[in-house]
């Protein structure tokens, strides 16, 4: 079975603020790591792999530092590692990181399945994986929470609705996207991590792909337009209470009392 | 060919611009500033250079007529025939969008074998509601439901398209607004609609730290996700004039890779989503015994008990019961937050509840920033005492 990982490098926190007066995101250092999402979405293609054979490719569009968040999937146990790195991808929304994605999937080779995190802890839109399955025109199940059974042709799994879980079967190839109760990720392993040391991390541009129109990549091929970004913003008209305890609880009685809600 | 350009001549490589970038997009390479991949043209860069120096390069992407597009069209999700309620939050806000274009709002229902769901809809005001009742449309899956979707969009042509982010929602809407080649905007709190059709997007992003408004300046239609709780439903209209439309698609453009083998209700959960009034724990509370006196105020307002998510890693509530984020949104009548910090995890969670009272006994805690009524004090000296005087009744002379 040949199945592709796609994985994206987040910041390490998403605990930036930003500055009210001038507009700036405050973060302290740079420090990044692999979207959390995306080591479920190894781990499950890594189970697979174990129980049908095959081959487990991961796959990333981002700068060349993005080679950590690969090297850490050769140390989880995947056999290959691509990263799409082009100046002319920045500033790509969801439909052209799909495009993007998909291209570079077409370039890569044929899988039985592609395996997404449900979202990210970043951009958090949850859009990718369903864009990714329409460019290549295959089926795709989202917020798979279990894999329950495989064969050659296809995959049984359980997904969350909310207010139901339904078992659908999909057939290859096909996409998912997995949520955190689909598996506990294993540890990337330092036996591993000497042995894919000197493994290749392929590198692919535009100039790679069938289709180098540039207007189908980065902000030109991106519908959306981020047109300002700001702090959320704080409340309204307040009153603000201190005393004792026992004054506290008058004044929220009867405040309560006068709502109605007592 | 980069999205921002720099003027050499103004640069006087101050470096202003890579201290401010928070994606690390800019480095400076022979002397030169450049842009690399993690650009994510916020154009921040732009308003801290003090030389001006930095401007965004032209895309020269072509604009749709956007006068073919009209119309606001809501998605009308439905499960085993019962209609999502998040749907008639969207055409709540879809009708003030369509009021201030002029224009209408419609519904799309599509499943099968459908009774009363289409005339519940247009109680709601909207102009048509468009069903498609076909068998292969039982359950969702996502091409056939797909290609409904893009029939309906090619009929009507509407310049906007709502639709609730739930875990249907966020699957079909990609799926649509990547076969239109148009933008989609994520989990939208606050929507709006400029003169010349555009949509005003905003939303939250990075786990709530900071809020994005987003654009579709050249596409249509234009698609935007809006999670449940997050808009308000409009009233009931007394005597809808709008209509139910019939469509349908060829059977063989509902055929897929995906087959639905059992649909299991997960046990009803006494959900916190729908209750009106909510008392919300936080790591204030010491011990878990302490969570009976939350629990009884809330039983004596017939409220329900929250909780921030260390008290679920605490053990002492459960996931469902979790507001935040990574939890639930609420939006109640009234929330009492008690020995909550309020960070912005949290407060993504409740910030719509219509009144919201924050005791805490920090009055520096970021809580107070959202609360109606804000109370500096010790849970532990006023609940006790409100639980008593609730239980009492009567009425207090005034403080
Ligand atoms: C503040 C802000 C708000 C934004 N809002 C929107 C918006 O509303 N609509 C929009 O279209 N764009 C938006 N974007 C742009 C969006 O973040 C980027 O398109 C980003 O490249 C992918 O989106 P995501 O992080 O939401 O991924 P998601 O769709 O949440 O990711 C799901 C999965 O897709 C895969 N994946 C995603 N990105 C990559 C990658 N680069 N390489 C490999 N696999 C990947 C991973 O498996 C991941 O788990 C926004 C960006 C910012 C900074
Ligand atoms: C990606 C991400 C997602 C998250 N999602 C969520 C989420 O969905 N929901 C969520 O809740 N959190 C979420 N968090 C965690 C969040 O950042 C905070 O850690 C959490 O909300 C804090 O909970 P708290 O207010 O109960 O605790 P604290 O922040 O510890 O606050 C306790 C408060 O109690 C007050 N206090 C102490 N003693 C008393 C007393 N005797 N009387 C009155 N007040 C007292 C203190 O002054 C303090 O303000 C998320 C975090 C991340 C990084």
């Amino acid at each position: 079975m040949d199945i592709l990982v796609c994985i994206k490098q987040v910041p390490e926190t998403n605990e930036v603020e930003v500055d009210e007066k001038t507009g700036v995101l405050k973060r302290d250092g740079i420090d990044s790591k692999m979207n959390p999402y995306d080591l479920y979405a190894i781990e499950t293609a890594l189970q697979l792999k174990e129980e049908q054979g095959g081959r487990v490719t991961v796959l990333t569009m981002g700068p060349p530092q993005a080679e950590e968040i690969i090297r850490e999937g050769f140390m989880m146990g995947a056999d290959a590692g691509y990263i799409l790195s082009d100046r002319r991808f920045a500033g790509a929304d969801t439909l052209a990181t799909g495009y993007t994605l998909a291209s570079g999937v077409k370039k890569i080779g044929e899988f039985d399945l592609l395996i997404c995190g449900m979202q990210t802890t970043d951009g958090d839109t949850a859009q990718v994986g369903p864009a990714i399955a329409e460019i290549l025109q295959i089926p795709h199940v989202a917020y798979v929470n279990k894999i329950e059974g495989v064969t050659e042709t296809n995959l049984t799994v359980q997904k969350d609705m909310a207010d139901s879980i339904e078992r659908v079967e999909v057939s290859f190839p096909a996409l998912i996207t997995v949520t955190k109760e689909v598996n506990q990720p294993r540890l990337p392993s330092f036996k591993r991590k000497l042995e894919t040391r000197d493994w290749e991390i392929k590198m692919l541009t535009l100039d790679d792909f069938a289709d180098r129109k540039e207007e189908h990549y980065g902000l030109k091929g991106s519908p959306t337009q981020v047109e300002r970004i700001f702090p959320p913003e704080s409340n309204v008209e307040k009153t603000t209470w201190e005393g004792s305890g026992e004054e506290l609880a008058g004044l929220i009685y009867n405040k309560l009392k006068e709502m109605k809600f007592v | 060919m980069s999205l921002l350009s720099v003027d050499y001549i103004k640069c006087n490589l101050c470096q202003k611009c890579v201290e401010a970038c928070p994606f690390a997009a800019i480095d400076v390479i022979d002397d030169k500033i450049e842009f690399n991949e993690a650009c994510k043209v916020c154009k921040i860069c732009i308003k801290q250079c003090p030389e001006g120096a930095i401007s965004l390069a032209e895309t020269n992407q072509k604009s749709v007529n956007k006068d073919e597009y009209t119309g606001v069209l809501v998605f009308a999700e439905q499960v085993e025939g019962e209609v999502h309620p998040v749907t008639y939050e969207l055409i709540g806000k879809g009708k003030e969008l369509a009021d201030k274009l002029g224009q209408d709002v419609n519904a799309v229902l599509i499943g099968h074998g459908f009774d009363k769901q289409a005339e519940n809809i247009l109680g709601y005001g909207v102009n048509n509601v468009y069903v498609y009742d076909q068998p292969e449309l039982a359950h969702y899956r996502v091409e056939p439901y797909a290609a409904v979707l893009e029939d309906c969009i090619q009929k009507f042509k509407p310049t906007i398209i709502l639709v609730g982010a739930t875990s249907i929602g966020r699957s079909l809407a990609p799926r649509i607004s990547t076969r239109f080649k148009t933008g989609l905007t994520a989990d939208c709190t606050v929507l709006d609609v400029k003169e010349n059709t555009d949509l005003i997007q905003i939303r939250p992003a990075f786990g709530g730290n900071i809020m994005a408004q987003i654009i579709t300046p050249k596409h249509r239609p234009q698609m935007a996700t809006v999670r449940y709780k997050v808009m308000t439903a409009p009233a009931e209209v007394e005597n809808p004039t709008g209509k139910i439309v019939i469509c349908s698609v060829d059977g063989s453009k509902l055929s897929s890779g995906v087959s639905v083998l059992q649909v299991t209700k997960k046990p009803q959960v006494d959900s916190i989503v729908d209750a009106d009034v909510i008392i919300a724990a936080g790591r204030g509370v010491r011990e878990e015994k302490d969570m009976k006196m939350l629990f009884e105020l809330a039983e004596l307002l017939n409220g329900k008990l929250a909780v921030t998510r260390p008290l679920i890693e605490n053990g002492w509530g459960s996931y469902h019961q979790q507001i935040g984020l990574s939890g639930r949104s609420v939006r109640p009548k009234l929330i009492i937050t008690v020995g909550i910090s309020g960070s912005v995890q949290f407060v993504a969670g409740m910030k719509n509840a219509e009144c919201i009272f924050a005791i805490n006994s920090d009055p520096t805690a970021s809580i107070f920033n959202v609360a109606h009524y804000g109370i500096v004090g010790d849970l532990y000296e006023v609940l006790p005492r409100l639980i008593e005087q609730v239980k009492e009744g009567g009425t207090i002379d005034a403080l």
